[in-house]
Order: structure tokens, then sequence, then C-alpha cells
């Protein structure tokens, strides 16, 4: 770089302005740095006190709309500046260019306006508070749109989408089982080791089987599950009826008779409700069997012995606590995964925020509906 | 180069999906600085010719060059300084949907070019005003553009950085008769104050007759037929017969030829 495109000589009262080199694209920047420091007056000759201005165009090869433009540009400053300027010696295939260019740039443009920091940030705070309070109206509103899809779908059972219904069972639940299966086996070993090695101290290490026991029963099974199944499936489920939405494909079903609510998100929100307590169990019984094993190789403790103090410290009622709260888990999952899925808008950017915000809002959920079951496990005495 | 040779050589081209053989040992010329408009029936492979060409898929048999350089033989550098020199309107526009109008023509700029954003404010508009928007719709975003206007900043943005060559893939498709005759205009206008060579895609037949300088016609993997639209009206290939001088074609061809 640096080399010269554009030398300058000043005769008299008039700037000589002799052009070659490429005028295109790669040069641009260079050009225009060479055309800034002659306006500015910076370069050796003091061009500023020049009344008028010729420019010689002959010495260019290539030249494109980014050289058009510059002349153009360089031209303009100087007129603008009430002097005169003349170019001459333009390739032939330049004068159309240079035309062209000529009438561009001409409307002034409104500038950008820049917003007050204060007011945007109390305008950010309110636009927040009033979309988190949307969010919780959306999600009502989901609620009662699926009840009713439902409804209709019990007046009509021949209408209910039976093929989509186990071909997102595959998905969801079949397919979900390894990783769920994995991730429990290994939450519900970690939570025996910790439990051993700490009630060790006291000498009481037969209850880490019943801490495993309820841990798992009541809380973890079915919390671990339904953050797993928010992240693998709701993100999906998002993902899926987001870009359906961007292509038009809802508004596709809506044109020919369907509602989007009743073929899209009906057999979703069913599949999930169904599979939450299906891999609630699994997850248990693996969270159960990876306790056990620990207890076994670290603790010291042999199968029957875990089993007959698992047998004593559980219930029937703490499974079932972990099961009834599963279908709910399941239900505000799919609700809030199909719900931010349909508000996604035209750009690829807004499909990553909605996902985003599925995951985010449907694992809070998940959290304050668990707190919620929690206090009413305890005040029916469960 | 020399005026003769061509701008794109396309030699003994093979392309294929699975079992399926789209182009057939296909042999093509694009010379410098004209319009070349290919047609062919629907899945006749001109989209996979386009995108073949660009580098998009890859083939089975067969050279391309493309301004003087083998595809094959090029590295990293001198393909992306090839890319540089071609610019290419997708079917459906392919415009970044984050962003906005002016930001989807200043991205090649911006990562080409070492210019101000001044200058790059400035090429924006000049764009945007050569392919007929306003500056106005700058700030706007591709969801919020019709589908014409969509062409036109895809076209604005395949000329970005002032290409020797602009791939159309149906730049008419989806438009209005007058939109349509509008673009074709627009493209005549561009290639001759830029001087561009423009290999066009296409199904329209008044784009054929105004805009295209050539015409190459695909049909069984092969070029059937090549030629200016003269030679299309006299080809004896049933394809070539039909699809010019057919209801649509043929009342077309009358018009054109009483003015």
């Amino acid at each position: 770089m640096g080399e010269a495109l554009l030398t300058h000589k000043l005769v008299g009262d008039r700037l000589e302005l002799t052009a070659s080199g490429s005028w295109t694209a790669p040069n641009a920047g260079e050009l225009e740095d060479q055309i800034k420091r002659l306006a500015s007056g910076t370069s050796s000759t003091n061009s500023i006190n020049a009344k008028n201005v010729s420019i010689d165009m002959g010495g260019v090869g290539e030249f494109d709309t980014f050289g058009a433009w510059l002349l153009e540009r360089l031209t303009r400053q100087w007129t603008g500046a009430g002097r005169e300027a003349v170019v001459v010696g333009l390739p032939e295939h330049g004068l159309d260019l240079v035309e062209e260019m000529h009438d561009v740039n001409r409307e002034e443009l409104p500038p950008a306006t820049r917003a007050n920091p204060i007011v945007s940030f109390l305008a950010a705070i309110g636009r927040g508070s009033t979309g988190f309070a949307k969010n919780f109206y959306m999600f009502a509103e989901m609620l009662g749109e699926t009840g009713l899809a439902a409804g209709r779908v019990l007046l009509r059972p021949s209408e209910y989408r039976l093929t989509s219904t186990v071909h997102q069972f595959d998905r969801v639940a079949l397919q979900a089982v390894p990783i769920i299966a994995l991730i429990t086996f290994l939450i519900g070993a970690i939570v025996a080791q910790q439990g051993i090695f700490h009630f060790r101290k006291f000498g009481a290490e037969l209850y880490a089987v019943d801490l495993v026991g309820i841990l798992v029963l009541r809380e973890i099974g079915v919390l671990i599950v339904a953050i797993m199944v928010a992240g693998r499936s709701g993100s999906s489920y998002t993902a899926e009826i987001g870009s359906m939405k961007m292509r038009e494909e809802i508004d596709a079903l809506r044109t020919m008779g369907f509602d989007p609510i009743e073929v899209l998100v009906l057999p979703r929100i069913i599949v999930l409700v169904v599979a939450l307590p299906v891999l609630t169990f699994l997850g248990s019984i693996a969270a159960l069997y990876g306790g056990g094993l620990v207890a076994w190789l670290y603790g010291g403790m042999s199968p029957d012995i875990y089993m007959a103090r698992l047998t004593d410290a559980i219930s029937l009622t703490h499974f079932q606590v972990g099961m009834i709260k599963a279908p709910f888990m399941g239900l505000v999952i799919g609700l809030v995964a199909c719900a931010e899925g349909l508000r996604v808008k035209g750009s690829a950017e807004s499909l990553g925020i909605q996902t985003t915000t599925s995951v985010v809002e449907s694992i809070f959920m998940v959290i304050v509906l668990d707190g919620l079951f929690a206090i009413f496990f305890a005040s029916i005495g469960m | 180069m020399s005026e003769k040779d061509p701008i794109i050589k396309v030699r003994d081209l093979v392309v294929g999906f699975g079992t399926q053989t789209v182009l057939n040992h296909l042999d093509l010329d694009v010379r410098a600085a004209e319009i070349l408009g290919v047609v062919g029936a629907s899945g006749a492979g001109k989209s996979v010719l386009l995108r073949t060409i660009i580098g998009l898929i890859p083939r089975r048999a067969g050279s391309i060059e493309v301004l003087g350089q083998d595809l094959d033989t090029a590295d990293e550098a001198e393909r992306r300084a090839l890319e540089r020199r071609w610019g290419v309107l997708f079917q459906q526009g392919a415009l970044f949907s984050s962003l906005t109008v002016k930001q989807n023509l200043q991205f090649p700029m911006r990562e080409n070019l070492e210019i101000s954003q001044q200058l790059m404010d400035e090429m924006a508009y000049a764009k945007l005003e050569m392919v007929g928007l306003s500056p106005r719709d700058g700030t706007k975003f591709p969801s919020e553009l019709s589908g014409g206007m969509t062409k036109r900043v895809a076209l604005a943005r395949a000329l970005a950085l002032d290409p020797e060559i602009v791939f159309l893939d149906e730049p008419t498709s989806g438009l209005d008769p007058i939109s349509a005759g509008d673009f074709d205009e627009l493209i005549c206008t561009l290639q001759q104050t830029l001087e561009i060579t423009v290999f066009m895609v296409t199904h329209d037949l008044e784009s054929l007759y105004t805009a295209c300088d050539r015409i190459a016609v695909l049909a069984d993997g092969k070029l059937a037929a090549e030629g200016p639209i003269a030679a299309m009206l006299e080809s004896e290939h049933p394809w070539v017969k039909t699809y010019f001088q057919g209801k649509r074609g043929g009342s077309l061809a009358e018009r054109q030829l009483r003015n």
C-alpha cells in the first residue's frame, strides 16, 4: 500500500490533480485517505488556497463505483465550497459510472436520533417489567387455548393426531432415556457419596440411604429430569415452531383451516405430560441404583443392607410426591416452549432469543412449581 | 486475459446426488461482459450448475475455470480472492435476517476492505440508489421488505464489492411482470455501466428476450442449445422448440419480432 493514486501540483491559484493506478474497491481506503489529506490541507502544498481544481483522470487504469464515488465526493467538496472543479480524461467506460454517481447521496437523511441514556434506561426497565407481566399473560393464554383444543379433540377423538404424537413420543421420551438414565445415575451416586462421607463422622452412614431415597424420589429425580427435558425437548419445540413461524408455515396451516394449536402444540404438550412421569420413574430408579452402587463400593454397604434400609426409609408417599409433580412439569415446559416458538419474528436472531428464553423460563417455572408443590404437600401432610 | 478467452470455462462437468446424475459431461463458456441466460425444465440442474460453479456443490468430474483460475488448484487464499471478484444473488435473497439492509450491504465491505465508516455508508446508499431503492430503506430489516425489495437489496449486496461476475439465481421469480421488467432493465443498465459478466438462471421468457445476450439451454444434464435468441427460435431440439415456440413463448416471440 501507499501507492500514490492522486498527485497534486499548485499552478497559480489552480490545483492540478493527477490520478493514476486502480481506482477500485481494494484501493478505496488508501484513496480516501489521500483525498482527505488533500482536503484538510495537511499535505505539503497549501491546497486550501486554490481557487479551482482540475482532475486529470487519464492515467487511471481500472475504475469502479468506489472510485467513481470518491471522484464525485472530491468534486462535490470543491464545488460545495464555491470553487470550480473540472474532471478531464475520464476513461470511456467511466463516464456512465460517474453520471450514475452524480445523482446518489443527494438526499439529506434524518440524523440517527440518539436517545437520552437515562430515558432509555428507564424505558428498558419499564419494557422489561411489562414484558415479564406479559409472559404470564401469554402463558395463561396458551394454557387456555391448549385446553380448548384438548376439549375439541375430546369431542371428536378421531381428529386427534396420533401419528404425530407417537413420533414426538419417540423423540422426546424414548430417545431421551439413555442420557437421562446416565445423568440421574451419576446424581444418585454423587448424593450417596456425599451422604456417606459426611454422615460417617457421626457414624451414621446408614442414614445416607435415607438421604438418597427421599431426596431422589421426592425432589431430585423429577427436577433433574424436568430440567433435562426443558433443555433437550423444550428448546427443540421452540426452534421447530419458531422456524415454521418464520417461513410462514403456521400461516399456511391456518389458511387451510387447521388450528396450529391443535395440530402442532397439543400433541407436543400431551407427549410431554405423558413422557415426564415415565422419564422420572426411570430416572429415579437409575439414581437409586447409582446410590446403591456407591454405597456398596465406597461405603462398604452390601446391596442387601442397602435394599433393606431403603425399604425402611422410603414409603409410597415419597414416590407419589415425585410422580404427581411430573406431569405438571411436563405441561409447564410444553406450554412455555410452544408459546415462545409462536413469538418468533422474522429474523434468525429472534429465533435464538426465543429459544434461550424458552429454556430459561421453563427451568425457572419448573423450580417455582416445585416450590409451590412443596408447600402444598407439606400442608396436606404428604 | 484476451478478449476471446471465456471468463467462465466449464469442461466435462459431472455432478450428481446419490444415484442420480444431474449434470452429465457438460461444457459451457461464459464470455466477458455478456449476460448469459441459463434455462431448462424444473429439475434440469440450472441452479445446481450455478452452485457448482461457485463451489457450493462438489463435482464428480470435470474442471471449472473462473477468471482464468482453476478452482481445483486454487489454494485457500486464492479462492478467497476469487470469491471477492464475484457476487451471488440467491433465489430467496439470503439476506442476513438479523442485520439491517444497510448492514447487509456493508458486511462484505467491512470484511474485505479497509475503508472508513463514512465511505461505507455512502457506498451503501449509492448501491441502494443504483438498484432503485431509497437510502431510507437502509434501516429496515429483511423481514420488513417486500419480495421485489428483497431481490433488489440482494442484488445490491451482490454488487457491494464491484464484482466482475454476478451470478443471479432466478432474479425475477416471484415478481409481478412490471417489477420483473424493471428488474431486467436494471440488470441491463448495471451490466452496461459496470461492465460486469452476468450468469443468470431464469424461467422468465421476458428476461431472456430483453436482457440476455446469449442463452444456454440445459436438458438431460447437457447443454441442449446455446446462442442468441434468434438461434433458439430456429432450434430443432424438442424441448427448446416447445419452450420458445409453445403457447407462451410463441406469442412472445411474435410480439418481439414484430417490434
